[in-house]
Parts: C-alpha cells; sequence; structure tokens
C-alpha cells in the first residue's frame, strides 16, 4: 500500500486520456486469456512487465499505451475525455500482484495457483474492457477499511 | 491442464457481474427504515439543505467520482433546497465506517433532519438524481 499511496502523490492532477486505459485492457484482456487457456508463463512473464511499468512509471508510459497513442488515437474522432491517471494505475498494481502470484504458480509447478491468479486478473481487466469497471472504486475504500 | 474450460467460467462469471454492476450503479436505494445518524455541517462541512442534502464519498483511484462531483454540483445550482457536500472517504474512515460506505462513488441523499433516507453508488444519470431528490420531502 505504501507504494500505491507513493505513486498515487506523485502523480497528483496528471490526467490522461480516458481511452487509453480502456484500450489497454482490451489487449490485457487478449494476453491473459491467451496466457489461461495455453498455460503459457512467458505470455504473464510479458503481462507483468507491463503492469510492472503501469504501476511504477503510470498507465501512459506502457507498450500498450504506446500502440494507443500511435495507432488507435489518430483514428478517434469525438471530443477526448480525459481522467485522472490514478485510478487506472491503481488497478494496474493490482494486476501486478496477481501476475507475481500466477508467475510464482508456474515457477514453483502449482498450476492450480497459476490459474486462478491469472483467472482473477482476467475478470478484472474483462470487466474494465467491456464494462469499463473501475476495480479502484470497488476495492480500494474496502481494503483502506480492512487495514487502518 | 491445457484447457479452455478455466476461461469459459472467468468470462461466464464476468459477464453476470458486468451486467448487475452497470445496472446496479447510479442507482437510488432507498432505505426501509430511516433511523440512521443525524449528520450536520459539523460532519460534512456545508449547511444542511431545506429540504434534501447530497453528501458524496470520493476517493483518489476513483475515475467515476470526477464526473459524479460535476454532475451534483451542477444539478444544485438549480435547486435552492438541495444542497450538496463533498467528503474524502480516505481521511474520514470513521465517518466511512460508521455509516457503511463500501466503495466510491456513493452518494448519501439526507432529507431536512440530516438523516439518510438512501443512496446511490457509482455515477448515478441526471433523472435518477432527480427521482431520488423529488422522493425526498
Amino acid at each position: 500500500m505504501a507504494v500505491l499511496n507513493e505513486a498515487s502523490v506523485k502523480s497528483k492532477a496528471n490526467l490522461i486520456d480516458a481511452r487509453g486505459p480502456r484500450f489497454s485492457a482490451v489487449i490485457t484482456t487478449l494476453v491473459l486469456a491467451a496466457a489461461l487457456v495455453t498455460q503459457s508463463a512467458a505470455l504473464i512473464a510479458i503481462q507483468l512487465a507491463v503492469f510492472a511499468i503501469g504501476a511504477f512509471a503510470g498507465p501512459a508510459k506502457t507498450p500498450y499505451a504506446f500502440l494507443f497513442k500511435k495507432f488507435v488515437k489518430p483514428r478517434l474522432k469525438g471530443e477526448v475525455i480525459t481522467e485522472d491517471a490514478r485510478p487506472p494505475q491503481f488497478a494496474q498494481s493490482v494486476g501486478l500482484i496477481f501476475a507475481v502470484v500466477a508467475l510464482a504458480g508456474s515457477l514453483l509447478s502449482i498450476p492450480v495457483l497459476f490459474t486462478v491468479a491469472v483467472g482473477f486478473a482476467l475478470f478484472a481487466a474483462f470487466l474494465n474492457a467491456a464494462f469499463n469497471f473501475c476495480l479502484g472504486c470497488e476495492i480500494y475504500l474496502l481494503g483502506l477499511r480492512a487495514v487502518k | 491442464m491445457k484447457s479452455l474450460t478455466p476461461l469459459v467460467v472467468v468470462l461466464a462469471l464476468a459477464i453476470a457481474f458486468g451486467v448487475w454492476y452497470t445496472r446496479s450503479r447510479g442507482e437510488f436505494r432507498r432505505k426501509k427504515t430511516v433511523n440512521g445518524p443525524k449528520l450536520d455541517a459539523s460532519v460534512i462541512g456545508v449547511e444542511l439543505g431545506s429540504r434534501v442534502t447530497m453528501v458524496q464519498f470520493s476517493s483518489a483511484f476513483c475515475s467515476p467520482c470526477r464526473a459524479t462531483k460535476a454532475l451534483l454540483e451542477d444539478m444544485v445550482k438549480t435547486m435552492p433546497d438541495v444542497r450538496y457536500a463533498h467528503i474524502d472517504a480516505e481521511s474520514h474512515l470513521e465517518l466511512v465506517r460508521q455509516l457503511d460506505i463500501r466503495s466510491t462513488p456513493t452518494t448519501l441523499f439526507l432529507n431536512a433532519a440530516g438523516v439518510e433516507v438512501g443512496r446511490a453508488m457509482g455515477t448515478p444519470k441526471r433523472s435518477q438524481v432527480l427521482a431520488a431528490v423529488n422522493a425526498i420531502h
């Protein structure tokens, strides 16, 4: 939580294009779905790296955000809706934790740990992509209430 | 154990949850009995409205909180007997526990006495806010 709080202070009032994290969630969903079906540690390692960049440097710094800026954003019309970078950054941090657990499951040959951790990450990423689900809205306050 | 089963299970659960989530966000849920604590300006930071006060709880990792704040602030401009208060949940955890706020944004609708009549989780639509406010006398 300390890391999350530090990150939140650093990126305060940092507004980004809200469509970027949504696009990233679509790619994340596809990668996690492929990893779940193929039980691929390599795919999870790649996604772990992306989550780590998103969690520490910010959601606008990931390779997926780069793809969005380079190929998707120029083709989008309409008003740019901005959002605070902190909510998607929080979601990336939670994704990172699940990716670490999944990779540990793979390295320790505990396939059920891999499957459950990737399953949770996919659940959240898909909800974000398809329903604009806000993970921070639902779990951050509950977490705070539990620890403080 | 390469299998499609985990993928199908996760997607089915996520779709079911997502449909419920989308439908329930913003919906005004009326309390069966209006028996909560009496809130006043010393707690929520603004004087109570003469008919209704909307109290929004927000947090840092919450995208829809900004949109909700903008909507409610805009709506109270044309409703002289309704006031709006905005509270950072993180720095008011005691109040959050007392009122059992679980997610953000959560907007409480208080009556003239400062007691909660109902609440909405997520960003309500303009029509949902109007209906909620009009149902409180």
